[in-house]
């Protein structure tokens, strides 16, 4: 018996939770006027935890028996989390007025999914990976259907819930069988029983079983038929936070479990998602050409992107997890600038969703038209944004350790992916205006996170050295 | 004696989970699910866990299934009568399914699994007592866990109120 409390390795996760629990409060004690204020809570929650996890930089604490660590990987990525759920709540602020949501709830909510988002990029113990992602999946499916009066939204929280616990189950039935093979959950142990021992087929179902639980989590194809109908009725904001959040969550304990638990099976399972990678590349893109609605054509290129990802963990190596990290980080500014958008663009709670909803948008708003332009081109892989960056990382990395061809299926699919984003682009600048539209006023909040998300994009693109340097610090193994 | 004692609950868990997803009346079902509560308790007797079993017994058995056949009553939903919208996909996911069992009991039947790797052998658990040594596994090697646990529990009754709750 053991008591490891080394509190700073999950001070983080610890921050969001009390400003969680302040949230709660906030909630039942202030009258409903007031309540606007629980988003400044938030948000100071999640800047907080920010400062603290950039503290902890360079430090590699380990606590809680080896259970979690704070390792470059695991801050880079918490660090990523926390920009992307802060992004979404500045996003929140006016969306949750406008479409009359519990204020409250909504950024409670959000903030014990960042709690999850965090513990499963920082575990080094499938139990607390399994706990870490039931804590990110349960609000999620509330928020997908937090739109109670709609129902479409209600019908993406059914469907999301009922196919994730379903997703919940191979996990857990992995974990069963992974435990069953090697006698441990911790990662680290895994692959020393597994490199010690003959090839266990036991944790060879496992690891499957594992992999169908990421697999549903970051949607790869076979397992991806939730996401456009989750994504598309899902509140926009919910919809922006989950595409990019839990992508970067779900993808962290998937590298994490399978570069520093599993590297003994790599023969195995590097073939599987090679074949897996593009499958997704290609049907994400493909399915995305056939869409008109804005939200669904994006919901399928975050399948394409998370094939092009998976191509950095096939890829393993010094540089397989680092580019998978500049890539998450560059997608998470990309896709929630896109939906911020999306949401400035929109007419009260009428929101542009159809292509030619976006038609002489140009004329009307020429900033937010040029900003979701440049989003658009780095998202397709132009350069010189952040990208075309990723891209030209990942694929490299698959260059280097040997899967030359991987790489050129993923640069014919985004050449692929140029004509879709290229559509509500054609649309804003060289339609002319439709009627029935009001002109509003950006607001504030929105007109700040897209001016983020331009300027990161733009600085990730042109001058990446620097945040290279950090993220190939969290090369894992 | 002991492995007649684990194959009877085994095929008694089997037989009552095939009737969970086989019966086309709600509440026939979760009758069988408790079938399958129960004998897996005994299964947790078997493996030197009684605290597990009783625990099981009470929580699943007990409050679980309970809420199950409330929410049965109170929504009565139709019995399945069959041909719902599925048609095509029927005969599929029986194939699947069907490949994904005959692969897991296959691995398992030709596998050598590790027994006892651990601390915590029957005779460690005999000599302190199975609830203490659980209870001190809890809060000490699996405190963070047990802590996450409480914080899902939270998040999950704020979710439902949102819900469930009136405009």
């Amino acid at each position: 018996m053991n008591l490891d409390l080394n509190l700073q390795v999950i001070a983080p996760a610890l921050i969001v939770a009390l400003s969680l629990l302040l949230v709660l409060l906030g909630e039942v004690f202030l009258p409903a006027s007031q309540r606007r204020w629980l988003g400044y809570l938030a948000l100071i929650g999640l800047l907080g935890a920010a400062v603290v996890a950039a503290m902890l930089w360079g430090a590699n604490l380990s606590g809680f028996g080896k259970m979690v660590v704070a390792d470059a990987f695991g801050l880079f990525l918490t660090l990523i989390i926390l920009l992307g759920a802060a992004l979404s709540v500045l996003l929140a602020f006016d969306f949750v007025r406008a479409h009359q949501l519990d204020t409250g709830e909504f950024f409670a909510l959000v903030l014990s999914a960042v709690v999850g988002m965090i513990g499963m990029v920082t575990a080094t113990d499938l139990i607390v990976i399994f706990l870490a992602l039931e804590l990110l999946s349960l609000p999620l499916y509330v928020l997908a259907a937090f739109k109670r009066a709609d129902k479409r939204s209600l019908e993406a929280g059914l469907k999301y819930f009922l196919l994730g616990a379903f997703a919940s189950a191979f996990f857990l039935y992995g974990i069963a069988f992974v435990f069953g093979g090697t006698g441990t959950t911790n990662l680290g142990r895994i692959a020393a029983v597994l490199g010690a021992s003959p090839r266990s087929d036991v944790a060879l179902v496992g690891m499957g079983l594992l992999g169908v639980g990421f697999a549903f989590k970051v949607a790869l194809v076979p397992f991806h038929w939730w996401t456009p109908d989750v994504y598309e009725g899902a509140p926009t904001v919910v919809t922006a936070f989950m595409s990019v959040a839990v992508k970067a969550a779900a993808f962290g304990a998937f590298f994490r479990v399978f570069l520093v638990a599993l590297p003994e099976l790599a023969a195995d399972w590097r073939a599987l998602l090679a074949v897996i990678a593009v499958l997704t590349m290609t049907l994400g893109n493909v399915a995305a050409l056939l869409q008109s609605n804005v939200k669904r054509m994006l919901a399928y290129s975050s399948i394409a992107h998370a094939g092009y990802i998976l191509i950095a963990l096939v890829a393993m190596g010094v540089n397989g997890a680092g580019s998978a990290l500049f890539y998450l980080l560059a997608y998470t500014l990309t896709n929630l600038g896109a939906f911020g958008a999306v949401i400035a663009l929109s007419d009260g709670t009428r929101e542009r969703l159809e292509l030619n909803d976006f038609a002489g948008v140009a004329k009307a708003q020429p900033l937010v038209a040029a900003a979701l332009t440049i989003l658009l081109l780095s998202l397709a892989g132009f350069p010189p944004f952040a990208g075309f960056t990723g891209k030209f990382f990942i694929f490299g990395a698959a260059v280097e350790s040997g899967w030359a061809w991987l790489a050129v299926i993923g640069v014919l699919n985004s050449l692929i992916s140029a004509y879709f984003y290229l559509r509500p682009v054609v649309q804003m600048y060289m339609v002319e205006p439709a009627g029935g539209w009001n002109r509003l006023r950006v607001a504030p909040f929105v007109a700040f996170v897209l001016a983020i998300a331009v300027i990161g994009v733009l600085a990730l693109g042109i001058v990446p050295a620097p945040v290279i340097a950090l993220a190939s610090g969290g090369f894992l193994k | 004696m002991e492995i007649i004692v684990f194959y009877l609950f085994a095929a008694i868990a089997v037989i009552a989970a095939l009737g969970v997803v086989g019966l086309r009346n709600p509440v026939y079902a979760a009758l069988c699910l408790a079938v399958v509560f129960v004998s897996f308790a005994g299964l947790y007797v078997l493996l030197s866990a009684p605290f597990i079993a009783v625990a099981q017994v009470m929580i699943y058995a007990g409050a679980i299934l309970i809420l199950f056949v409330f929410v049965i009553m109170l929504l009565s939903p139709p019995v399945d009568q069959g041909e719902g919208a599925l048609k095509w996909q029927k005969p599929l996911a029986l194939g699947f399914v069907g490949a994904l069992a005959v692969q897991l009991v296959l691995v398992l039947a030709l596998a050598v699994l590790p027994s006892a790797r651990g601390s915590l052998t029957p005779e460690v658990i005999a000599q302190r007592g199975d609830v203490q040594v659980v209870g001190a596994a809890l809060f000490s090697d699996y405190l963070l866990p047990f802590e996450m646990t409480s914080l899902l529990l939270l998040v999950a009754i704020v979710g439902v109120i949102v819900l469930a709750k009136k405009r």
